[in-house]
């Protein structure tokens, strides 16, 4: 096993970026995996860029360093870019590909790049797994589980360091029953979506 | 509810404020008080989940809690319950103890009975808050012990342990901490809570009265208190010399969360080295701290902010009399500015031990990405309240604002947030524009800003005849901070009905002659409302009344209720663009062909868009999918 797993996760407020970093906590917990979990709270969250980061094994804080992530996970294009400063060439980077257009583009303030370049530009810089998260959360049955989707990806890339089946349990665990089904066939979609 | 059904010994993931609040359960608190602020929040609201959900199941909380009208009287309700013999705990952010501080200075002159545990979360960064003080300057400031977690596993064995320190020494205790420890999860271990007391008995003491005859007694019983708490220092288990590889001549000092940096970093490099970890920082341990000394020739001190260990430890070098070299912010290798980082660390280790930093620059993207600023959502009152009030005096108005999610008024198209100092300088500050200009004032406060500090400054333009319009803002919640509620909520923080103050009956009581009470999504009634404040010579104060978009739309859902989304009529449409470029709701965008649309995902339903364009090109459109 690898001595620490870093994961970036990235998106924009009520995407479900903190509960599905809190989602892998409590699977490392479960897997007695030494984890720690950084948050963002309070005013970044009023419509912001969230950015939370996960680390497991050998780590002592929940702050990783520069160029020292194993994945970027990321429930929106440009969120994955903006925090490349973790990444290395190793890094996978999972995004959906379903922009979310910041207020100040809306507006006319500022432009959102095209979003084939974004990808393009990523692919300079680490491996990029492209998820239709948007769409595969519908199939399930429910919008809502796009981060459901993105972790059931990101256990597909195998960086985790604890099995799909420890992740899917903690996932089930932390919704009402009437939506498991929705959650197992989002988590499975994601799955899917990248080991074909 | 994991954090009190599990079993003792079980290991759950909590927030570090959940493992603060764990901690005093598992010491047997019996009064807990506060008044919210980021990055403290999560402390307070769960003791209030905790309440709520026992009292679901008709158990009885095994506390008292309560969201205090400010963090003064959060600290004096338990401080009393401490007099009473009770354990107690008081949680704020890093500025809510300068509020507090007025009672805080003197609390610890009288000292304790039962333990009392005085959390403060500092935000290093300024990631919510409008400084990043360094608050263990009130440990010295007070002569106040104090510990400070790495962890959220050390954050819930210090609260537990600062119970019993405090009642050993008969003083309040300081745990400090910072946002990265508030906001990260970690693996904790729990133990058993101890059964809380539920009432204690106030015995009468003239010691606790602190008229100047007795504060004269009562000072030097605090330099004692500080001298039995250093001995505590010198024993705790939170103060150790880690040895890393074969430590020779260096050494590193380091607390809180700057800990982890250094600890993580000092494997990653191979660095021989001693390691000063301090969790009880204030009274240091000296001895140990003269011991680690005599084993080093040169230190490092890591602290985030002020140089609060380094220049005490330049102190016990001079005392001591050695010529042990210290690296630190004096040296120029560490800031005085913001929150460190793994980044931050190593490279001032790499630096100082002449090592290849391992950390490569990190990439920065080429394209340049658009940022995402907080904004007032989509269909907030507030937006409501701001424009009507511009429409009254467009030109020429100097608007103070207050703490709240109404800052973000500061931001365009709507730009009126002008002054800001804490909670309350709205008014005040309102008041001094007034004497000092002949400028038009309209300034603007949230209701909890109101019941927290507000009220003062209203009571000194009544008295002084200041000419100015207060705006007072009451969504009825306290929405920044996660949706608390205030003395004008009709719950309390246990979720037991409370009397709902009325702000406007407030106003009226302070002797306010000119009160406007509008319902800010009627804009042209609260646009004439506010002409009359502005014509009327003297104080007049707005009380613009409409619940947060957010709870409505909430309470919507629990009621079965749809949301109605609105969209725009392109034949009506003459692109005269003031719903985007001067109201500025976050669900209107351009298409690629300029026409203005309605992001039906984003639209919360408010309607006001239907009042602000003049051609009447926006309607329902139907139910919120």
């Amino acid at each position: 096993m690898k001595e620490k797993t870093n994961i970036i996760l990235t998106g924009v407020g009520g995407q479900g970026v903190i509960t599905a970093a809190n989602i892998l906590g409590k699977a490392a917990v479960r897997a007695k995996v030494n984890v720690f979990v950084s948050e963002v709270h309070g005013m970044a969250q009023r419509g912001g860029s969230v950015n939370c980061t996960v680390r497991m094994g050998r780590v002592t804080g929940p702050l990783a360093a520069s160029g020292t992530a194993d994945a970027i996970l990321s429930m929106e294009p440009i969120e994955s870019l903006r925090y490349i400063g973790y990444s290395n060439k190793n890094t996978k980077i999972i995004t959906d590909i379903t922009p979310v257009i910041p207020f100040t583009v809306s507006v006319g303030m500022e432009k959102y790049p095209p979003v084939d370049e974004v990808f393009k530009e990523i692919k300079n810089y680490a491996k990029l797994y492209k998820v239709d998260a948007t769409k595969i959360a519908r199939d399930a049955g429910a919008i809502i589980t796009k981060n459901i989707v993105m972790l059931g990806s990101l256990a597909a890339t195998e960086v985790l360091p604890f099995s799909k089946d420890i992740l899917l349990e903690t996932i089930l665990e932390n919704v009402p029953a009437k939506f498991k089904e929705i959650n197992t066939k989002a988590f499975e979609g994601g799955f899917k979506a990248i080991k074909k | 509810m994991e954090i009190i059904e599990s079993k003792p010994d079980e290991t759950i993931l909590l927030l570090g404020n959940e493992a603060i609040t764990r901690g005093a359960l598992e010491a047997g608190v019996d009064v807990a008080t506060t008044y919210p602020g980021t990055p403290s929040s999560e402390i307070a609201d769960t003791f209030s989940y905790i309440a709520k959900y026992l009292s679901k199941k008709s158990k009885k909380p095994p506390y008292y809690f309560e969201y205090s009208t400010n963090e003064k009287v959060a600290l004096e309700v338990a401080a009393a319950a401490s007099f009473s013999g009770l354990r107690s705990l008081t949680c704020m952010k890093h500025v809510g103890l300068n509020v507090a501080s007025d009672a805080f200075m003197t609390y610890l002159y009288v000292g304790t009975r039962g333990g009392h545990v005085i959390v403060t979360a500092d935000d290093p960064s300024c990631h919510s808050s409008q400084n990043e003080q360094d608050n263990r300057y009130f440990a010295l400031f007070s002569g106040s012990p104090m510990l400070e977690p790495t962890t959220p596993q050390e954050a819930k064995e210090m609260t537990r342990k600062a119970f019993e320190i405090s009642e050993e020494l008969h003083s309040p205790i300081l745990l400090r901490t910072t946002t990265r420890l508030n906001h990260a999860r970690g693996a904790v271990k729990l133990k058993k809570p101890l059964k809380p007391r539920e009432k204690g008995h106030f015995e009468k003491s003239p010691m606790l009265v602190t008229t100047p005859a007795i504060a004269r007694i009562r000072h030097p019983e605090l330099l004692k208190m500080l001298e039995k708490a250093e001995k505590i220092s010198e024993k705790s288990e939170f103060n150790e010399i880690i040895e890393v590889g074969k430590p020779k001549d260096w050494g590193i000092v380091a607390s809180g969360v700057a800990f982890n940096y250094v600890r993580e970093a000092v494997d990653d490099l191979n660095l021989n080295v001693r390691i000063l970890k301090l969790g009880m920082t204030h009274p240091l341990p000296k001895k140990m701290c003269k011991e680690f000394l005599s084993l080093c020739k040169k230190i490092i001190v890591v602290e985030e902010l002020e140089p609060i260990l380094e220049n005490q430890f330049k102190a016990l070098i001079f005392e001591i009399g050695c010529k042990v070299e210290i690296y630190g912010k004096s040296t120029g290798h560490f800031s005085r500015l913001f929150e460190y980082n793994p980044d931050i660390v190593i490279q001032a280790l790499t630096k100082i031990f002449e090592l290849k930093n391992p950390i490569k620059k990190p990439s920065k993207p080429i394209l340049s990405l658009p940022n995402r600023p907080p904004a007032l959502c989509p269909g907030c009152p507030h937006r409501a309240t701001y424009y009507a009030a511009k429409k009254a005096q467009p030109k020429g108005v100097v608007y103070p604002t207050d703490i709240g999610c109404y800052t973000l008024g500061r931001e365009k198209p709507l730009e009126m947030a002008d002054l800001l100092l804490c909670m309350g300088s709205n008014a005040g500050t309102a008041c001094g524009l007034a004497v000092a200009t002949d400028q038009k004032v309209i300034s603007f406060m949230g209701d909890s800003t109101f019941f927290h500090s507000g009220i003062p400054p209203i009571i000194d333009a009544v008295h002084h005849n200041h000419d100015v319009v207060i705006t007072v803002l009451d969504n009825r919640t306290t929405a920044m901070t996660g949706h608390q509620p205030h003395p004008g909520t009709e719950l309390d923080g246990m979720g037991r009905p409370a009397k709902k103050i009325i702000v406007e009956e407030v106003v009226k009581g302070c002797g306010v002659e000119h009160i406007e009470v509008v319902d800010p999504n009627k804009i042209k009634e609260t646009t004439e409302a506010f002409k009359r404040a502005l014509e009327f010579k003297g104080p007049a104060v707005v009380v613009s009344k409409s619940p947060c978009i957010l709870l409505e739309n909430r309470d919507k859902g629990k009621r079965g209720e749809d949301i109605y989304v609105y969209e725009i009529d392109q034949e009506k449409c003459r692109q005269c663009k003031i719903c985007i470029s001067r109201f500025g709701c976050p669900s209107f965008y351009y298409a690629e062909d300029g026409s203005i649309h309605i992001d039906d995902q984003q639209c919360n339903g408010c309607g006001n868009c239907t009042e602000v364009c003049p051609f009447d090109a926006i309607h329902k459109k139907g139910v919120r999918k």
